[in-house]
Protein backbone atom coordinates (compact mmCIF):
# COMPACT_ATOMS: atom_id res chain seq x y z
CA UNK A 1 0.00 0.00 0.00
CA UNK A 2 0.97 3.32 -1.01
CA UNK A 3 0.52 6.26 1.64
CA UNK A 4 0.87 9.92 0.61
CA UNK A 5 0.55 13.01 2.38
CA UNK A 6 0.22 16.15 0.84
CA UNK A 7 0.93 19.53 2.55
CA UNK A 8 -0.82 22.74 0.65
CA UNK A 9 -1.96 25.81 2.47
CA UNK A 10 -5.99 26.20 2.53
CA UNK A 11 -7.03 27.20 -0.95
CA UNK A 12 -4.38 25.96 -2.61
CA UNK A 13 -5.72 22.70 -3.48
CA UNK A 14 -3.81 20.24 -2.04
CA UNK A 15 -7.25 18.08 -0.41
CA UNK A 16 -8.51 18.19 -4.16
CA UNK A 17 -4.68 16.92 -5.71
CA UNK A 18 -5.21 13.92 -3.23
CA UNK A 19 -8.19 13.43 -4.41
CA UNK A 20 -7.77 13.05 -8.06
CA UNK A 21 -5.40 10.91 -7.68
CA UNK A 22 -7.61 8.90 -5.75
CA UNK A 23 -10.56 9.17 -8.48
CA UNK A 24 -7.93 8.18 -10.83
CA UNK A 25 -6.16 5.22 -9.20
CA UNK A 26 -9.73 4.18 -8.59
CA UNK A 27 -10.79 4.50 -12.44
CA UNK A 28 -7.80 2.36 -13.14
CA UNK A 29 -9.57 -0.54 -10.96
CA UNK A 30 -7.51 0.11 -8.31
CA UNK A 31 -8.18 0.62 -4.08
CA UNK A 32 -7.82 4.42 -2.74
CA UNK A 33 -9.01 6.57 -0.18
CA UNK A 34 -8.11 10.38 -0.25
CA UNK A 35 -9.27 12.54 2.41
CA UNK A 36 -8.52 15.90 4.23
CA UNK A 37 -7.11 16.40 7.38
CA UNK A 38 -10.07 17.10 9.19
CA UNK A 39 -11.03 20.58 10.88
CA UNK A 40 -11.88 24.29 10.29
CA UNK A 41 -9.71 24.92 7.89
CA UNK A 42 -8.67 28.27 6.88
CA UNK A 43 -7.56 29.63 3.80
CA UNK A 44 -3.72 30.53 3.64
CA UNK A 45 -3.37 28.24 6.69
CA UNK A 46 -1.49 24.84 6.90
CA UNK A 47 -3.06 21.87 5.70
CA UNK A 48 -2.69 18.60 5.14
CA UNK A 49 -4.52 16.00 2.77
CA UNK A 50 -3.43 12.07 2.50
CA UNK A 51 -3.93 9.55 -0.30
CA UNK A 52 -3.78 5.59 -0.04
CA UNK A 53 -3.53 3.51 -3.05
CA UNK A 54 -3.61 -0.17 -2.76
CA UNK A 55 -4.29 -3.15 -4.81
CA UNK A 56 -7.08 -4.53 -2.40
CA UNK A 57 -9.98 -2.63 -0.59
CA UNK A 58 -7.73 -0.65 2.47
CA UNK A 59 -9.37 -1.28 6.20
CA UNK A 60 -7.11 1.11 7.75
CA UNK A 61 -8.98 4.04 9.02
CA UNK A 62 -6.76 5.88 10.36
CA UNK A 63 -4.52 9.17 9.29
CA UNK A 64 -1.53 8.42 7.60
CA UNK A 65 1.11 8.32 10.00
CA UNK A 66 4.05 6.73 8.62
CA UNK A 67 4.04 8.33 4.46
CA UNK A 68 6.12 6.83 1.94
CA UNK A 69 6.14 10.47 -0.24
CA UNK A 70 5.48 13.74 1.18
CA UNK A 71 4.13 15.83 -1.65
CA UNK A 72 4.96 20.26 -0.44
CA UNK A 73 2.62 22.30 -2.80
CA UNK A 74 4.11 25.53 -0.95
CA UNK A 75 7.80 25.89 -0.90
CA UNK A 76 6.95 28.48 2.65
CA UNK A 77 5.65 25.11 4.40
CA UNK A 78 8.77 24.11 4.83
CA UNK A 79 9.81 27.17 7.13
CA UNK A 80 6.38 26.77 8.99
CA UNK A 81 6.02 22.54 9.85
CA UNK A 82 8.22 19.60 9.71
CA UNK A 83 7.57 17.91 6.79
CA UNK A 84 8.78 14.92 7.24
CA UNK A 85 7.17 13.71 10.72
CA UNK A 86 7.01 10.37 10.34
CA UNK A 87 8.43 9.92 6.67
CA UNK A 88 9.38 6.02 6.33
CA UNK A 89 13.22 5.66 5.75
CA UNK A 90 12.85 4.51 2.20
CA UNK A 91 10.58 7.59 1.56
CA UNK A 92 10.58 10.52 -1.25
CA UNK A 93 9.84 14.35 -0.89
CA UNK A 94 8.52 16.08 -3.56
CA UNK A 95 8.71 19.97 -3.33
CA UNK A 96 6.92 22.69 -5.57
CA UNK A 97 10.69 25.28 -5.24
CA UNK A 98 12.65 27.03 -7.55
CA UNK A 99 15.20 25.53 -5.94
CA UNK A 100 17.52 22.68 -7.09
CA UNK A 101 16.90 19.11 -5.24
CA UNK A 102 20.33 19.04 -4.35
CA UNK A 103 20.18 22.77 -2.95
CA UNK A 104 17.06 21.74 -0.65
CA UNK A 105 18.81 18.78 0.34
CA UNK A 106 21.63 20.81 2.26
CA UNK A 107 19.66 23.03 2.96
CA UNK A 108 17.39 21.32 4.83
CA UNK A 109 19.57 18.34 5.39
CA UNK A 110 16.94 15.79 3.99
CA UNK A 111 18.08 11.92 4.39
CA UNK A 112 15.27 11.33 1.79
CA UNK A 113 15.73 11.30 -2.29
CA UNK A 114 14.07 14.90 -3.11
CA UNK A 115 12.48 15.35 -6.18
CA UNK A 116 11.64 19.56 -7.08
CA UNK A 117 9.71 21.57 -9.66
CA UNK A 118 8.99 24.78 -9.68
CA UNK A 119 4.97 24.38 -9.84
CA UNK A 120 3.64 28.36 -8.94
CA UNK A 121 5.81 29.63 -12.16
CA UNK A 122 4.24 26.31 -14.17
CA UNK A 123 0.75 27.30 -12.77
CA UNK A 124 1.03 31.02 -13.21
CA UNK A 125 2.35 30.15 -17.17
CA UNK A 126 -0.48 27.50 -17.71
CA UNK A 127 -3.41 28.40 -15.59
CA UNK A 128 -2.76 32.37 -14.75
CA UNK A 129 -3.03 31.77 -11.18
CA UNK A 130 -0.32 30.20 -8.21
CA UNK A 131 -2.48 27.24 -7.43
CA UNK A 132 -0.13 24.14 -7.34
CA UNK A 133 -2.47 21.44 -7.04
CA UNK A 134 -2.46 19.93 -10.51
CA UNK A 135 0.92 20.94 -11.39
CA UNK A 136 1.71 18.68 -8.23
CA UNK A 137 -0.19 15.53 -9.36
CA UNK A 138 2.43 15.63 -12.57
CA UNK A 139 5.95 15.98 -10.34
CA UNK A 140 4.06 13.05 -8.12
CA UNK A 141 3.43 10.88 -10.94
CA UNK A 142 7.28 11.32 -12.04
CA UNK A 143 8.39 10.12 -8.66
CA UNK A 144 5.95 7.32 -8.00
CA UNK A 145 4.36 6.32 -11.15
CA UNK A 146 1.63 4.97 -9.33
CA UNK A 147 -1.25 6.21 -11.20
CA UNK A 148 -1.07 6.49 -15.21
CA UNK A 149 -1.04 9.90 -16.61
CA UNK A 150 -3.98 9.18 -19.14
CA UNK A 151 -6.29 8.38 -15.87
CA UNK A 152 -5.82 11.90 -14.48
CA UNK A 153 -6.24 13.36 -17.46
CA UNK A 154 -9.56 12.23 -17.27
CA UNK A 155 -9.88 13.07 -14.03
CA UNK A 156 -8.72 16.52 -14.26
CA UNK A 157 -11.46 16.89 -17.75
CA UNK A 158 -14.03 15.71 -15.53
CA UNK A 159 -13.14 18.36 -12.57
CA UNK A 160 -12.02 21.31 -14.35
CA UNK A 161 -14.68 22.01 -17.15
CA UNK A 162 -13.49 24.56 -19.21
CA UNK A 163 -10.07 25.10 -16.86
CA UNK A 164 -9.36 22.00 -18.17
CA UNK A 165 -6.78 21.92 -20.39
CA UNK A 166 -4.59 24.32 -18.65
CA UNK A 167 -4.77 22.29 -15.52
CA UNK A 168 -3.73 19.13 -17.86
CA UNK A 169 -0.92 21.35 -19.68
CA UNK A 170 0.49 21.99 -16.11
CA UNK A 171 0.30 18.82 -14.72
CA UNK A 172 2.04 17.48 -18.24
CA UNK A 173 5.02 20.49 -17.76
CA UNK A 174 5.18 19.42 -14.01
CA UNK A 175 6.02 15.85 -14.92
CA UNK A 176 8.70 16.69 -17.47
CA UNK A 177 10.64 19.30 -15.34
CA UNK A 178 10.79 17.50 -12.39
CA UNK A 179 14.07 16.44 -11.13
CA UNK A 180 15.27 14.16 -8.47
CA UNK A 181 18.35 13.88 -6.46
CA UNK A 182 19.13 10.35 -4.54
CA UNK B 1 -25.18 -2.60 -14.75
CA UNK B 2 -24.11 -1.15 -11.85
CA UNK B 3 -20.76 1.42 -11.89
CA UNK B 4 -17.60 1.36 -9.58
CA UNK B 5 -16.98 4.75 -8.99
CA UNK B 6 -14.67 6.56 -6.51
CA UNK B 7 -17.19 8.90 -4.40
CA UNK B 8 -17.19 10.45 -0.85
CA UNK B 9 -19.59 9.11 2.23
CA UNK B 10 -21.46 11.99 2.43
CA UNK B 11 -22.29 12.60 -1.58
CA UNK B 12 -22.85 8.59 -1.46
CA UNK B 13 -25.69 8.89 1.07
CA UNK B 14 -27.14 11.82 -1.22
CA UNK B 15 -26.89 9.91 -3.68
CA UNK B 16 -28.66 6.55 -2.19
CA UNK B 17 -31.22 9.51 -1.58
CA UNK B 18 -31.60 10.47 -5.13
CA UNK B 19 -31.82 7.01 -5.91
CA UNK B 20 -34.93 6.63 -3.54
CA UNK B 21 -36.52 9.69 -5.68
CA UNK B 22 -37.09 11.38 -2.18
CA UNK B 23 -39.64 14.30 -2.64
CA UNK B 24 -38.58 16.24 0.48
CA UNK B 25 -35.43 16.94 1.90
CA UNK B 26 -35.14 19.62 5.23
CA UNK B 27 -31.65 20.35 6.58
CA UNK B 28 -29.51 22.99 8.08
CA UNK B 29 -25.61 22.32 7.59
CA UNK B 30 -23.16 21.42 10.21
CA UNK B 31 -19.86 19.89 10.05
CA UNK B 32 -18.83 17.20 9.13
CA UNK B 33 -22.85 16.75 7.67
CA UNK B 34 -22.73 19.88 5.65
CA UNK B 35 -22.06 17.58 1.84
CA UNK B 36 -24.87 15.88 2.44
CA UNK B 37 -27.46 18.33 2.29
CA UNK B 38 -24.63 20.73 -0.37
CA UNK B 39 -25.35 17.83 -2.33
CA UNK B 40 -28.88 17.26 -2.08
CA UNK B 41 -29.66 20.91 -3.20
CA UNK B 42 -27.37 21.13 -5.93
CA UNK B 43 -29.00 18.26 -7.40
CA UNK B 44 -32.77 19.87 -6.88
CA UNK B 45 -31.36 22.95 -7.94
CA UNK B 46 -29.74 21.28 -11.31
CA UNK B 47 -32.64 19.27 -11.74
CA UNK B 48 -31.35 15.82 -10.99
CA UNK B 49 -33.51 15.09 -8.59
CA UNK B 50 -37.25 15.97 -8.02
CA UNK B 51 -37.89 17.26 -4.61
CA UNK B 52 -38.44 19.97 -2.26
CA UNK B 53 -35.53 21.01 -0.85
CA UNK B 54 -36.42 23.00 2.17
CA UNK B 55 -33.34 25.35 3.54
CA UNK B 56 -34.56 25.66 7.20
CA UNK B 57 -33.15 27.77 9.99
CA UNK B 58 -32.55 24.97 12.53
CA UNK B 59 -32.08 21.89 13.47
CA UNK B 60 -35.05 21.61 14.75
CA UNK B 61 -37.38 23.19 12.29
CA UNK B 62 -35.00 20.36 9.61
CA UNK B 63 -36.97 17.35 11.54
CA UNK B 64 -40.30 19.69 12.25
CA UNK B 65 -40.26 20.17 8.11
CA UNK B 66 -39.70 16.91 7.67
CA UNK B 67 -42.38 15.37 10.39
CA UNK B 68 -45.15 17.65 8.15
CA UNK B 69 -43.82 16.30 4.45
CA UNK B 70 -44.10 12.82 6.07
CA UNK B 71 -47.24 13.47 7.15
CA UNK B 72 -48.56 13.95 3.77
CA UNK B 73 -47.03 10.78 2.44
CA UNK B 74 -43.66 11.99 0.96
CA UNK B 75 -40.37 10.37 0.88
CA UNK B 76 -38.26 12.57 3.60
CA UNK B 77 -34.63 12.44 4.57
CA UNK B 78 -32.98 14.70 6.37
CA UNK B 79 -29.44 14.35 7.99
CA UNK B 80 -27.34 16.27 10.76
CA UNK B 81 -24.34 15.41 13.27
CA UNK B 82 -23.36 15.83 17.21
CA UNK B 83 -24.85 19.56 18.50
CA UNK B 84 -27.45 19.30 14.86
CA UNK B 85 -28.89 16.66 16.67
CA UNK B 86 -28.96 17.80 19.76
CA UNK B 87 -31.09 20.78 19.10
CA UNK B 88 -33.21 18.60 17.22
CA UNK B 89 -33.73 16.45 19.94
CA UNK B 90 -37.21 16.74 21.10
CA UNK B 91 -38.54 16.47 17.75
CA UNK B 92 -36.19 13.54 17.16
CA UNK B 93 -38.64 11.46 19.34
CA UNK B 94 -42.21 12.92 17.79
CA UNK B 95 -41.03 11.27 14.70
CA UNK B 96 -40.99 7.78 15.82
CA UNK B 97 -44.34 8.28 18.34
CA UNK B 98 -46.14 9.74 15.05
CA UNK B 99 -44.73 6.31 13.23
CA UNK B 100 -43.63 9.02 10.57
CA UNK B 101 -40.88 6.80 8.07
CA UNK B 102 -37.83 9.28 7.86
CA UNK B 103 -34.15 8.69 6.79
CA UNK B 104 -32.22 10.50 8.83
CA UNK B 105 -28.11 9.99 8.05
CA UNK B 106 -26.17 11.11 11.08
CA UNK B 107 -22.19 11.89 10.54
CA UNK B 108 -21.33 11.07 13.96
CA UNK B 109 -19.78 13.74 15.98
CA UNK B 110 -18.37 14.49 19.44
CA UNK B 111 -20.65 17.13 21.26
CA UNK B 112 -19.22 20.09 23.16
CA UNK B 113 -17.35 20.94 25.56
CA UNK B 114 -14.80 21.38 24.42
CA UNK B 115 -16.33 22.73 21.04
CA UNK B 116 -15.27 19.32 18.86
CA UNK B 117 -16.27 18.96 15.02
CA UNK B 118 -14.32 15.63 15.56
CA UNK B 119 -15.97 12.39 15.39
CA UNK B 120 -16.84 10.00 18.51
CA UNK B 121 -20.20 8.07 18.99
CA UNK B 122 -21.82 10.61 21.98
CA UNK B 123 -24.33 12.05 19.31
CA UNK B 124 -25.76 8.69 18.77
CA UNK B 125 -25.81 7.21 22.05
CA UNK B 126 -27.25 10.38 23.15
CA UNK B 127 -30.50 9.35 20.91
CA UNK B 128 -30.73 6.14 21.99
CA UNK B 129 -33.86 5.79 23.53
CA UNK B 130 -35.88 7.92 20.44
CA UNK B 131 -37.80 4.91 19.07
CA UNK B 132 -35.87 5.39 15.79
CA UNK B 133 -34.79 1.91 13.63
CA UNK B 134 -30.36 2.44 14.39
CA UNK B 135 -27.63 1.14 12.05
CA UNK B 136 -24.25 1.68 11.78
CA UNK B 137 -21.65 2.03 8.79
CA UNK B 138 -18.24 0.57 8.41
CA UNK B 139 -17.41 1.62 4.96
CA UNK B 140 -18.86 4.08 2.18
CA UNK B 141 -20.53 1.18 0.12
CA UNK B 142 -21.99 0.68 3.26
CA UNK B 143 -23.63 4.46 3.53
CA UNK B 144 -25.21 4.22 0.53
CA UNK B 145 -26.39 0.60 0.25
CA UNK B 146 -28.40 1.19 4.36
CA UNK B 147 -29.31 4.69 3.21
CA UNK B 148 -31.51 3.10 0.54
CA UNK B 149 -32.11 0.24 2.74
CA UNK B 150 -33.46 2.19 5.54
CA UNK B 151 -36.47 3.79 3.14
CA UNK B 152 -37.84 0.45 2.45
CA UNK B 153 -37.80 -0.64 6.19
CA UNK B 154 -38.74 2.31 7.71
CA UNK B 155 -42.01 2.71 5.10
CA UNK B 156 -43.10 -0.96 4.85
CA UNK B 157 -46.62 -0.74 6.52
CA UNK B 158 -45.73 -3.28 8.94
CA UNK B 159 -42.72 -0.96 10.63
CA UNK B 160 -43.47 3.05 9.45
CA UNK B 161 -40.90 4.50 11.99
CA UNK B 162 -38.32 6.44 10.78
CA UNK B 163 -34.58 4.96 10.19
CA UNK B 164 -31.37 6.53 11.50
CA UNK B 165 -28.08 5.80 9.45
CA UNK B 166 -24.42 6.51 11.62
CA UNK B 167 -21.73 7.24 9.70
CA UNK B 168 -18.68 8.08 11.60
CA UNK B 169 -17.96 11.54 10.67
CA UNK B 170 -14.61 12.63 8.42
CA UNK B 171 -13.52 9.11 8.69
CA UNK B 172 -16.24 8.60 6.53
CA UNK B 173 -18.53 10.96 5.55
CA UNK B 174 -14.91 12.77 4.44
CA UNK B 175 -13.01 10.08 2.81
CA UNK B 176 -13.36 9.57 -0.76
CA UNK B 177 -13.13 5.84 -1.99
CA UNK B 178 -14.83 3.25 -4.50
CA UNK B 179 -18.60 2.73 -4.15
CA UNK B 180 -20.46 0.59 -6.17
CA UNK B 181 -23.81 2.12 -7.47
CA UNK B 182 -26.76 -0.18 -9.07
CA UNK B 183 -29.04 0.46 -11.69
CA UNK B 184 -31.94 3.18 -11.37
CA UNK B 185 -34.52 -0.33 -12.26
CA UNK B 186 -32.34 -2.19 -9.43
CA UNK B 187 -33.21 0.49 -6.87
CA UNK B 188 -36.46 0.24 -8.30
CA UNK B 189 -37.03 -2.81 -7.56
CA UNK B 190 -36.18 -3.20 -4.22
CA UNK B 191 -37.84 0.28 -3.11
CA UNK B 192 -41.02 0.43 -3.90
CA UNK B 193 -42.88 3.78 -4.28
CA UNK B 194 -44.29 5.09 -0.64
CA UNK B 195 -47.49 4.38 0.08
CA UNK B 196 -48.78 5.49 3.37
CA UNK B 197 -52.23 4.61 4.41
CA UNK B 198 -52.25 7.20 6.76
CA UNK B 199 -51.50 10.46 4.63
CA UNK B 200 -53.32 13.47 5.50
CA UNK B 201 -55.65 15.12 2.82
CA UNK B 202 -57.82 17.84 3.11
CA UNK B 203 -60.67 15.72 1.51
CA UNK B 204 -60.62 13.14 4.16
CA UNK B 205 -60.02 15.10 7.33
CA UNK B 206 -58.02 13.39 9.87
CA UNK B 207 -55.67 13.97 13.23
CA UNK B 208 -52.10 13.25 14.11
CA UNK B 209 -50.38 13.97 17.00
CA UNK B 210 -53.55 13.94 19.15
CA UNK B 211 -53.16 15.01 22.79
CA UNK B 212 -52.41 11.95 25.05
CA UNK B 213 -53.77 12.46 28.63
CA UNK B 214 -53.22 9.45 30.98
CA UNK B 215 -56.05 7.88 30.08
CA UNK B 216 -54.42 6.95 27.04
CA UNK B 217 -50.64 7.41 26.87
CA UNK B 218 -49.59 4.58 28.25
CA UNK B 219 -51.71 2.09 25.59
CA UNK B 220 -49.85 4.43 23.10
CA UNK B 221 -46.09 3.95 24.16
CA UNK B 222 -46.99 0.17 24.57
CA UNK B 223 -48.25 0.11 21.18
CA UNK B 224 -45.41 2.04 19.63
CA UNK B 225 -43.14 -0.59 21.55
CA UNK B 226 -44.66 -3.77 20.41
CA UNK B 227 -44.67 -2.71 16.63
CA UNK B 228 -40.92 -1.57 16.94
CA UNK B 229 -39.85 -5.11 18.47
CA UNK B 230 -41.83 -6.33 15.97
CA UNK B 231 -40.02 -4.49 12.79
CA UNK B 232 -37.34 -6.73 13.43
CA UNK B 233 -38.49 -8.95 11.30
CA UNK B 234 -38.95 -6.59 8.22
CA UNK B 235 -35.54 -5.34 9.09
CA UNK B 236 -34.11 -8.97 8.26
CA UNK B 237 -36.09 -9.34 5.49
CA UNK B 238 -35.18 -5.86 4.06
CA UNK B 239 -31.48 -7.23 4.07
CA UNK B 240 -32.38 -10.53 2.66
CA UNK B 241 -33.91 -8.78 -0.38
CA UNK B 242 -30.96 -6.14 -0.61
CA UNK B 243 -28.81 -9.39 -0.13
CA UNK B 244 -30.67 -10.95 -3.36
CA UNK B 245 -30.32 -7.89 -5.37
CA UNK B 246 -27.59 -5.83 -4.82
CA UNK B 247 -25.39 -9.02 -4.00
CA UNK B 248 -24.19 -7.52 -0.77
CA UNK B 249 -25.64 -9.20 2.69
CA UNK B 250 -25.84 -7.66 5.85
CA UNK B 251 -26.75 -8.78 9.40
CA UNK B 252 -27.92 -7.42 12.81
CA UNK B 253 -24.77 -8.51 14.42
CA UNK B 254 -21.46 -8.54 11.99
CA UNK B 255 -19.02 -10.94 12.62
CA UNK B 256 -15.29 -11.75 11.17
CA UNK B 257 -13.20 -14.62 11.91
CA UNK B 258 -15.41 -15.57 15.47
CA UNK B 259 -15.57 -19.45 14.50
CA UNK B 260 -14.19 -21.20 17.89
CA UNK B 261 -13.08 -17.61 19.16
CA UNK B 262 -12.22 -17.29 23.18
CA UNK B 263 -11.96 -13.66 22.41
CA UNK B 264 -14.23 -11.33 20.96
CA UNK B 265 -13.71 -7.65 20.54
CA UNK B 266 -16.71 -5.49 19.72
CA UNK B 267 -16.62 -2.05 17.56
CA UNK B 268 -19.47 0.19 16.38
CA UNK B 269 -18.67 1.67 12.91
CA UNK B 270 -15.37 2.60 10.90
CA UNK B 271 -12.85 1.78 13.60
CA UNK B 272 -14.32 -1.91 12.78
CA UNK B 273 -12.31 -2.08 9.93
CA UNK B 274 -8.94 -0.80 11.56
CA UNK B 275 -10.01 -3.46 13.84
CA UNK B 276 -9.66 -6.33 11.58
CA UNK B 277 -5.93 -5.83 10.39
CA UNK B 278 -5.38 -6.42 14.10
CA UNK B 279 -7.61 -9.45 14.22
CA UNK B 280 -6.10 -10.97 11.20
CA UNK B 281 -3.06 -10.84 12.22
CA UNK B 282 -3.50 -12.38 15.38
CA UNK B 283 -5.66 -15.14 13.77
CA UNK B 284 -2.75 -15.79 11.38
CA UNK B 285 -0.39 -16.29 14.55
CA UNK B 286 -2.83 -18.85 15.74
CA UNK B 287 -4.37 -17.05 18.86
CA UNK B 288 -8.15 -17.28 19.17
CA UNK B 289 -9.83 -14.51 18.78
CA UNK B 290 -12.52 -12.87 16.61
CA UNK B 291 -14.33 -9.27 16.35
CA UNK B 292 -18.19 -8.24 15.93
CA UNK B 293 -19.95 -5.17 15.33
CA UNK B 294 -23.55 -4.38 15.95
CA UNK B 295 -24.62 -2.93 12.87
CA UNK B 296 -28.38 -3.17 14.10
CA UNK B 297 -28.00 -0.64 17.36
CA UNK B 298 -31.87 -0.48 17.58
CA UNK B 299 -34.18 -2.20 18.06
CA UNK B 300 -31.44 -4.62 20.01
CA UNK B 301 -30.20 -7.83 18.57
CA UNK B 302 -30.65 -9.99 21.68
CA UNK B 303 -31.10 -13.57 20.13
CA UNK B 304 -28.36 -12.87 17.36
CA UNK B 305 -25.93 -10.88 19.79
CA UNK B 306 -26.51 -14.11 22.75
CA UNK B 307 -25.98 -16.71 20.30
CA UNK B 308 -22.91 -15.58 18.81
CA UNK B 309 -20.85 -14.59 22.10
CA UNK B 310 -22.24 -17.59 23.51
CA UNK B 311 -18.99 -19.68 23.57
CA UNK B 312 -16.34 -17.00 24.34
CA UNK B 313 -14.26 -16.60 27.14
CA UNK B 314 -14.04 -12.87 27.13
CA UNK B 315 -15.92 -9.78 25.44
CA UNK B 316 -14.09 -6.88 25.30
CA UNK B 317 -16.40 -3.64 24.20
CA UNK B 318 -14.90 -0.49 22.98
CA UNK B 319 -16.98 2.72 23.37
CA UNK B 320 -16.62 6.14 21.77
CA UNK B 321 -18.73 7.74 24.19
CA UNK B 322 -19.00 8.17 28.03
CA UNK B 323 -22.05 7.84 29.47
CA UNK B 324 -20.72 9.97 32.69
CA UNK B 325 -20.93 8.56 36.11
CA UNK B 326 -21.86 4.73 34.44
CA UNK B 327 -19.54 3.61 31.76
CA UNK B 328 -19.16 3.10 28.00
CA UNK B 329 -22.95 3.17 26.61
CA UNK B 330 -22.61 0.01 24.25
CA UNK B 331 -21.00 -1.84 27.08
CA UNK B 332 -23.76 -1.63 29.39
CA UNK B 333 -26.04 -2.77 27.50
CA UNK B 334 -24.00 -5.37 26.12
CA UNK B 335 -23.37 -6.69 30.09
CA UNK B 336 -27.47 -6.17 30.57
CA UNK B 337 -27.93 -8.46 27.35
CA UNK B 338 -26.04 -11.54 29.31
CA UNK B 339 -27.08 -10.63 32.28
CA UNK B 340 -29.26 -13.93 32.82
CA UNK B 341 -26.98 -15.82 30.40
CA UNK B 342 -25.01 -19.25 31.20
CA UNK B 343 -22.26 -19.50 30.59
CA UNK B 344 -21.54 -16.17 29.43
CA UNK B 345 -18.05 -14.54 29.08
CA UNK B 346 -16.53 -12.24 31.00
CA UNK B 347 -17.13 -8.06 29.49
CA UNK B 348 -14.33 -5.74 30.35
CA UNK B 349 -14.77 -2.03 28.47
CA UNK B 350 -12.45 -0.10 27.07
CA UNK B 351 -13.30 3.52 26.63
CA UNK B 352 -11.29 5.22 23.28
CA UNK B 353 -11.57 7.12 20.13
CA UNK B 354 -13.48 10.33 21.75
CA UNK B 355 -13.27 13.88 19.60
CA UNK B 356 -11.66 12.26 16.66
CA UNK B 357 -8.86 10.88 17.99
CA UNK B 358 -7.76 7.90 15.51
CA UNK B 359 -7.95 3.94 16.99
CA UNK B 360 -4.47 2.76 15.42
CA UNK B 361 -3.58 -0.96 15.03
CA UNK B 362 -1.45 -0.43 17.39
CA UNK B 363 -4.72 0.97 20.04
CA UNK B 364 -6.30 -2.10 19.00
CA UNK B 365 -3.12 -4.36 20.29
CA UNK B 366 -3.10 -2.52 23.69
CA UNK B 367 -7.42 -2.99 24.02
CA UNK B 368 -6.79 -6.84 23.35
CA UNK B 369 -3.84 -7.64 25.37
CA UNK B 370 -5.13 -5.03 28.12
CA UNK B 371 -8.48 -6.71 28.47
CA UNK B 372 -7.64 -10.04 28.73
CA UNK B 373 -5.04 -8.75 32.10
CA UNK B 374 -8.42 -7.58 33.06
CA UNK B 375 -10.29 -10.13 32.77
CA UNK B 376 -8.27 -12.28 34.67
CA UNK B 377 -7.29 -10.12 37.14
CA UNK B 378 -9.87 -7.18 37.58
CA UNK B 379 -8.82 -3.53 36.87
CA UNK B 380 -7.90 -1.03 40.00
CA UNK B 381 -8.67 2.07 38.22
CA UNK B 382 -11.54 4.27 37.58
CA UNK B 383 -11.60 3.96 33.59
CA UNK B 384 -10.04 1.96 31.48
CA UNK B 385 -9.12 4.01 28.13
CA UNK B 386 -6.86 3.72 25.01
CA UNK B 387 -4.94 6.37 23.73
CA UNK B 388 -5.34 8.81 26.59
CA UNK B 389 -2.39 10.71 28.06
CA UNK B 390 -3.41 9.58 31.70
CA UNK B 391 -0.53 11.22 33.23
CA UNK B 392 -1.18 14.49 31.63
CA UNK B 393 -4.79 14.78 33.81
CA UNK B 394 -3.42 12.80 37.05
CA UNK B 395 -5.17 9.63 36.81
CA UNK B 396 -3.46 6.07 35.79
CA UNK B 397 -3.70 6.28 32.18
Amino acid sequence: MLEVRWHGRGGLGAVTSAELVARAAIGEGKYAQSFPSFGPERRGAPVLAFLRINNEFIRLRTNIYAPDIVVVLDPGLLHAVDVTLGLKEEGKIVINSRKTPAELKSEFDFKWPVAAVNATKIAKEAIGLAITNTAMIGAFLRVSEVVKMDFLVEQLKERFGKRAEANIEAMKRAYHETTLKE
Amino acid sequence: MSKRVALEASFAVAEAARMADVDVTAAYPITPQTHIPERLAEMVADGELDAAYIPVESEHSAMSACLGAAAVGARTFTATAGQGLELMHEVVYVASSMRYPIVMAVCNRALSAPLSVWGDHSDAMAVRDTGWIQVFCQNNQEAFDLTLWAFRVGEDPKVLFPVMVHLDGFTLSHVTEPVILPEQSEVDRFLPKFQYLFALNPDKPMTHGAFGPPEIYSEAKIAQEVAFRKSKEIILQGWNEFGNIFGRHYFPVEQYRTAGAKTLLLTMGSSTETAKIVIDERRDKGEAIGLISLRLWRPFPFEEFRQIVKGAETLIVLDRCISSGMGGPVFSEVRSALYNEVPKPKVVNIIGGLGGRDISENDFEYVIDRSREIAKQGSEKMLETVGVRGKMIGIRG
